[in-house]
């Protein structure tokens, strides 16, 4: 045992919880989508899986290494990303576009405004809205899950999402096994669930954000004339609730600021979904509340101890 | 001044004082037109043409020009001679008028040509002034096609309309493939120029890009006050 006085600046005592482990709990809460992934749309949504990661992986050291930074591949962080991203495709995409997807979110989104911790909005999602926006023919084409009703597919191959599909055609049970088409990851509502709750149990999430989120979610479909059950189990609403959402660096640190970006995420969402010309807007909204962070934070920032706001018009 | 050599003056706009990647003025066309290199050569020319001639009209005229009333009248100026060019594009490139659209009138209120004018020709005589305008003028086409290279070859996948590439990266001739094109070849400049050598700070002045042509420096005045001040 050492006997020396050790002396150090505070703090002085030191948690367990370092960003390696946070990141280990995210990709454990992510386990029971990515088995699901591969259960319902075949091994092909693994190997999917395996190039996102190593990719990221990848592009991540590359990168640190030409701008001469540390490498911190070991905080896992890039692993996230990458299986992030890949939850986020549709199963049979073309390797090379998932490759370029994870180029733009480790080397542009992540590294280029600072790494780990500096990136201005989710880089996973970021990723995902450039292909989106790239690709569109592809990254709308949606392979028909094993098990999904036979109505949905008008071809044998290929099926509407949920969202874009007539009403009737999947009932809510098929909604929470994921028997219906989408990207790889999104189509289990039940297995992104569970991960949300060992998140939530493992305190690396607080739940204020996704419930926010799914509850002002419920309220506008109402209010919109939606069914509300249907628009929370469908599309990318849970895996962008529980996992993109609440991205350490993207969501307000405030109790106040959560509560009013996760409204703001919700409100965008079903009213992209109800008015724009595209079925899915969750990752559009998560995108632009990112982006007012600093501004909600600001303005819900705790008053000082001793403070005393000052009166309108009352001189100093 | 007089011992600048002409050659400074042409060459300065290309990297070192380049409008676009340095001085970052005339962003609106910069972004609007930049979706292919074919747009963006003509709105370079176009610009340059109106820039050496402006540069040397108002550098003629800068001893009659009352000060009070000089931005109006280098506006007047520079507006003539954008009618000029774009009497003579739509007669002769009639192509390039149809994709520039807006923008080639739009040249008159280009922040690179009043800029220009303002800094250099309105304070310099002829002849460095129209090398001036000419050195700007292939900066700002240079920045251009870069730019329009980039965007047309992983947007589109072609290159001045030939077809190269197979697959194409829509977002490369959208507004946000622009914004970051842009922001890469700023850092790239950037990164040229501190290459090139590297100052050593002495004036609050040095950080601006347009100090050497600043009539004011008011700010260096500021600052020499605040420094007294605060002794």
């Amino acid at each position: 045992m050492d006997t020396k006085l050790h002396v150090s600046a505070s703090p002085h005592f030191k948690g367990s919880s370092t960003t390696r482990r946070i990141m280990l709990d995210v990709i454990i809460a992510l386990i029971p989508a990515s088995v699901m992934a591969c259960v319902i749309f075949g091994m092909r949504s693994m190997v999917l899986i395996a190039i996102c990661i190593a990719t990221c992986v990848l592009l991540e050291f590359i990168s640190r290494k030409i701008m001469k930074r540390d490498t911190t591949i070991g905080d896992l962080s890039a692993v996230v990303t990458g299986l992030l991203l890949a939850l986020n495709l549709p199963v049979d995409i073309n390797p090379l576009i998932a490759m370029f997807g994870c180029l733009i979110a480790i080397v542009v989104v992540k590294q280029m405004f600072g790494g780990i911790g500096m990136n201005f909005v989710n880089p996973a999602l970021a990723a995902r809205i450039v292909l989106l926006v790239s690709f569109p023919g592809p990254m709308m084409h949606w392979v028909t899950a094993a098990g999904a009703p036979k109505a949905a597919a008008i071809d044998a191959t290929t099926s509407a999402t949920p969202l874009a599909a007539e009403p009737g055609v999947y009932s809510y049970v098929d909604l929470l096994l994921g028997r219906c088409g989408g990207s790889i990851g999104e189509v289990c509502a039940l297995a992104l669930i569970l991960g949300g709750i060992y998140l939530v149990v493992r305190k690396v999430i607080s739940p204020i954000i996704p419930c926010v989120y799914l509850g002002t979610a419920a309220v506008m479909s109402l209010i919109v004339g939606l069914d509300p059950l249907y628009q929370l189990l469908s599309g990318g609403l849970m895996i962008g609730a529980i996992f993109m959402a609440t991205d350490y660096t993207t969501s307000p640190v405030t109790k106040w600021g959560k509560v009013i970006y996760a409204i703001g995420c919700g409100i965008l969402t079903i009213l992209l979904r109800a008015f724009s010309n595209m079925p899915e807007g969750v990752s559009f909204s998560i995108l632009l509340m990112n982006i007012l962070v600093p501004l909600i934070e600001r303005a819900t920032a705790p008053r000082t101890l001793g403070y005393i706001k000052k009166k309108k018009g009352e001189q100093k | 001044m007089e011992k600048r050599s002409y050659l400074k003056e042409l060459t300065k706009g290309i990297i070192k004082e380049n409008p676009v990647l340095c001085l970052v003025l005339g962003t609106c066309p910069t972004l609007a037109v930049t979706t292919s290199a074919f747009n963006a050569i003509g709105m370079g020319v176009a610009a340059t043409a109106v820039l050496i001639c402006s540069n040397a009209v108002i550098s003629l005229l800068r001893k009659f020009i009352p000060d009070k009333v000089r931005i109006p009248a280098y506006i007047t100026i520079i507006a003539g001679f954008v009618t000029v060019v774009q009497m003579l594009v739509k007669a002769f490139a009639p192509a390039i008028n149809n994709s520039l659209g807006i923008y080639l009138p739009l040249i008159v209120v280009n922040c690179i040509i009043l800029g220009r004018a303002e800094m250099f020709a309105g304070k310099n005589p002829v002849l460095p002034s129209i090398l001036d305008g000419l050195g700007m003028g292939i900066g700002f086409t240079a920045a251009l096609l870069c730019m329009g290279i980039i965007r047309e070859f992983f947007g589109s996948g072609t290159l001045f309309g030939m077809q190269i590439m197979p697959v194409q990266i829509l977002i490369f001739i959208l507004p946000p493939g622009g914004f970051f094109v842009f922001g890469i070849l700023i850092m790239l400049a950037n990164k040229l120029n501190s290459r090139a050598g590297k100052k050593v700070k002495t004036s609050p002045c040095d950080g601006c890009p347009m100090s050497e042509n600043c009539a004011e420096k008011s700010c260096e005045k500021t600052a020499k006050e605040a420094t007294v001040n605060a002794d």
